[in-house]
């Protein structure tokens, strides 16, 4: 978990762009699970940037849904409304989640700790809340649906078998995926994980604190829009559950699995998750849930810092002398 | 990943299906749920190896979480038609792929949808019993031709969504509709509405107030509850200074029902002369016994009763009671039953063709006996056409409460069809 400028920098993105082709490739093997991983990959974005969130800057939230769900309305109103071109109406979606994320950044860093999420809490029910009430614009209970995006670059059209979704969520996902090693390594990443530490002495560093946070809350604020906007094109529905604190539980899980401030642990986190669930509940549809529970305690108990935190164990011992450090 | 997953046929299995409380409880700790799931699949598996190609169904419903009972419910109606039918839908064996949506999920009930048709190869989807995921499906339905039996949602506009949905349940409005007609029969001229404030709630006030008013009638005043508004004290208190002539009210299946039921009582609703009127969601099989005394003599209109009169209802109850001990069947239960009805008599109208078009066409227009009563499936508007009937609630001679029907309408359809 080094940083770039380590010396084994050069491996690690030729690794990850292997992984990543040999994922592109996979509709020419079997098309089976695309939709299966296009939820993955929906899942592993909005968790990375929860990532960014908890496990960088280290403000907490148990309303994280509250952006996802403005980047899913918001994507389903653009293509409602006939802005069908896909990739501009994800980052729009983006944009005003983003935006959202920066009008509340003032209300969420006035607290930390417990109560700061409370507020979190409170700001997630709240929009549940309203969109509930918001018939005439959200659809309520019943949702939105109905709307088609137009082909993907004007010609890869969001096919039945979910090829052209799968690739669209895995090209978004890696582009985010990179931009977030970027922002990791870049002085930005390091200030937030110094205030993460200390924010005391980084404030004494001259570090503009305040600032800082309220950046990184709307940058996690964006990229939960883009996962939200890229689960409305791809399923072509939303549904007040966007914006549920069921789903915001659900992301802090998926994190807590993957393992805390790793690069890696909200992919595998998503992965392990998504797999798991619909692995389990397809083998016994009444208790999987229960058997989940398990997994969940399991990994708890055997690897606090989550799947990615006992890969890493297991790999130490070879890298020890070159990396310790984590953060 | 070109391995076949692990869900091998999941034909419905009894053995899984535990109804005894206790010894569902000591399943999940030892966690044998899931190894007999396996096992009784794997039989199941062999046992319908000898047939040369099963229908397969999908089934998309709620297993788990606070409203796994749905999902259960329609399990058990399933396997009770199909064992008293031979096992057989219009001579075939049957497959069912069961999929877990875990409550209202419409981006999982779009993916399960996708995945059935491309994957399992289903070649009709039936379930649905949150209308969010009734509503995601229906572009994939339209998209792959696959034809889809609505065995719950009850959103008024579902059908309109897709030619290639048809349902069979029930919408609240058409339930709540009648009421106002009753009402307006009994010389009733003043109401109030109380409803639960979602879709739904909205749909049965506006039902209930326009057919109250054509016949002379006038609501007075119209209350909104929260969902989770648990203190119904007040509400209560408004209806008794208002002193209508009576209280029409809707909330969803639960325990809100019966917390507005005693919280009437205590107030002494009743003695103030205020007559109350529900939906039968309020009478719902699965709660209604816990509304004790606060129940009798409420007025409901809905389209079943499991103390309906008929040889056929007879037949269904007993069976399930036979399989399923004292965990008494429901609407959903009853509705599932029917699904594998209409399903094979539009299959054996079509010689066994599943496509699309040619089942969509047979199911148009489609009527068989139900528990309920007469069931048709409108030739245009493909939603459920039903006798909804007018109930009161007694309590019988082993103690239990039961919905005991005593007027009807028939041929009723939803008020926006």
């Amino acid at each position: 978990m080094s940083d770039l400028h380590s010396s084994i920098s050069w491996r690690r993105p030729v690794a990850e762009a292997a992984v990543l082709a040999a994922l592109a490739a996979l509709p020419l093997v079997s098309q089976d699970y695309l939709l299966l991983l296009t939820q993955v990959a929906v899942l592993a974005l909005f968790t990375l940037s929860l990532e960014l969130l908890v496990g960088q800057a280290g403000i907490l939230s148990l309303g994280h849904a509250a952006f996802f769900g403005i980047g899913a309305y918001a994507a389903a109103f653009l293509a409602l409304a006939g802005w069908e071109e896909p990739i501009s109406g994800l980052l729009i979606a983006g944009g005003i989640a983003g935006l959202a994320g920066l009008a509340m950044a003032p209300l969420v860093l006035r607290a930390s700790g417990l109560t700061q999420l409370m507020v979190t809490l409170c700001l997630g029910l709240m929009l549940h809340e309203a969109a509930s009430r918001g018939r005439d614009w959200t659809g309520g209970d019943d949702g939105l649906s109905g709307f088609l995006n137009s082909p993907v670059l004007g010609l890869f059209e969001f096919d039945l078998f979910g090829v052209t979704g799968y690739l669209y969520a895995l090209a978004v996902l890696g582009i985010c995926f990179a931009a977030f090693t970027l922002m990791r390594a870049a002085p930005f990443g390091t200030a937030l994980r110094g205030i993460r530490q200390n924010p005391v002495r980084m404030a004494a560093l001259g570090t503009p604190v305040g600032a800082r946070l309220a950046q990184a809350y709307a940058l996690s604020a964006a990229m939960a829009g883009l996962a939200g906007a890229l689960m409305a094109e791809t399923t072509q529905s939303v549904a007040l559950e966007a914006l549920s604190f069921q789903r915001s539980a659900e992301v802090l899980i998926v994190l807590i699995l993957g393992g805390v401030g790793s690069r890696y642990g909200a992919l595998i986190g998503a992965a392990v998750y998504v797999l798991a669930r619909d692995w389990l509940s397809a083998l016994s549809p009444e208790y999987w849930l229960g058997w989940l529970g398990l997994l969940m305690m399991a990994v708890v108990l055997v690897a606090p810092r989550g799947i990615a935190g006992l890969l890493a164990r297991v790999r130490l011992p070879r890298a020890r002398a070159k990396t310790e450090d984590r953060a | 990943m070109t391995t076949p997953r692990s869900n091998p046929p999941a034909p419905l299995n009894l053995t899984v299906a535990v109804h005894d409380p206790a010894r569902r409880r000591a399943l999940k700790l030892v966690g044998a749920g899931a190894l007999g799931a396996a096992l009784s699949q794997v039989a199941g598996g062999i046992a319908f190896a000898a047939d040369a190609e099963p229908l397969k169904i999908g089934l998309i419903v709620t297993y788990s979480g606070p409203y796994a009972d749905y999902g259960k419910q329609m399990d058990n109606g399933i396997a009770l038609w199909l064992k008293q039918n031979g096992e057989r839908v219009a001579g075939r064996a049957v497959e069912i792929v069961r999929r877990d949506t875990a409550g209202p999920a419409p981006d999982l009930a779009a993916r399960f949808a996708r995945e059935l048709i491309t994957r399992d190869k289903v070649q009709v989807i039936i379930g649905l019993d949150f209308s969010p995921n009734a509503m995601a499906i229906a572009p994939v339905l339209s998209q792959a031709k696959v034809p889809c039996i609505i065995l719950n949602a009850s959103a008024s506009d579902i059908p309109k969504k897709s030619d290639y949905i048809a349902r069979i349940s029930f919408t609240v409005g058409q339930v709540s509709a009648p009421m106002g007609t009753w009402a307006g029969r009994q010389g009733i001229r003043t109401a109030m509405t109380v409803v639960a404030d979602y879709s739904s709630g909205a749909d049965a006030e506006t039902a209930f107030k326009t057919t109250f008013e054509a016949g002379g009638g006038k609501v007075v005043d119209s209350l909104r509850v929260p969902m989770n508004n648990p203190d119904f004290s007040a509400y209560v208190q408004r209806i008794k200074d208002t002193r209508p002539e009576a209280v029409f009210f809707f909330f969803p299946s639960g325990d809100l029902p019966n917390n507005f039921l005693k919280a009437a009582k205590e107030r002494g609703l009743a003695e103030a002369g205020i007559r109350l009127l529900a939906t039968g969601e309020a009478m719902d099989d699965s709660y209604m016994q816990a509304a004790g005394d606060a129940g009798l003599g409420l007025i409901t209109t809905h389209h079943y009763s499991t103390a309906h009169e008929s040889d056929l209802n007879r037949k269904f109850i007993a069976g399930y009671a036979a399989d399923n001990g004292d965990y008494a069947p429901n609407y959903m239960a009853m509705t599932a039953y029917d699904g594998m009805a209409v399903l094979d008599k539009a299959l054996t109208a079509t010689g066994g063709k599943t496509d699309g078009a040619t089942l969509m066409g047979a199911l148009k227009g489609l009527s068989i006996e139900s528990p309920r009563g007469p069931i048709e499936i409108g030739d245009k508007t493909r939603d459920i056409i039903q006798t909804v009937y007018v109930r009161r609630t007694e309590r019988l001679e082993n103690g239990k409460l039961a919905c005991i029907e005593f007027d009807k309408f028939e041929k009723v359809q939803d008020p926006r069809a």
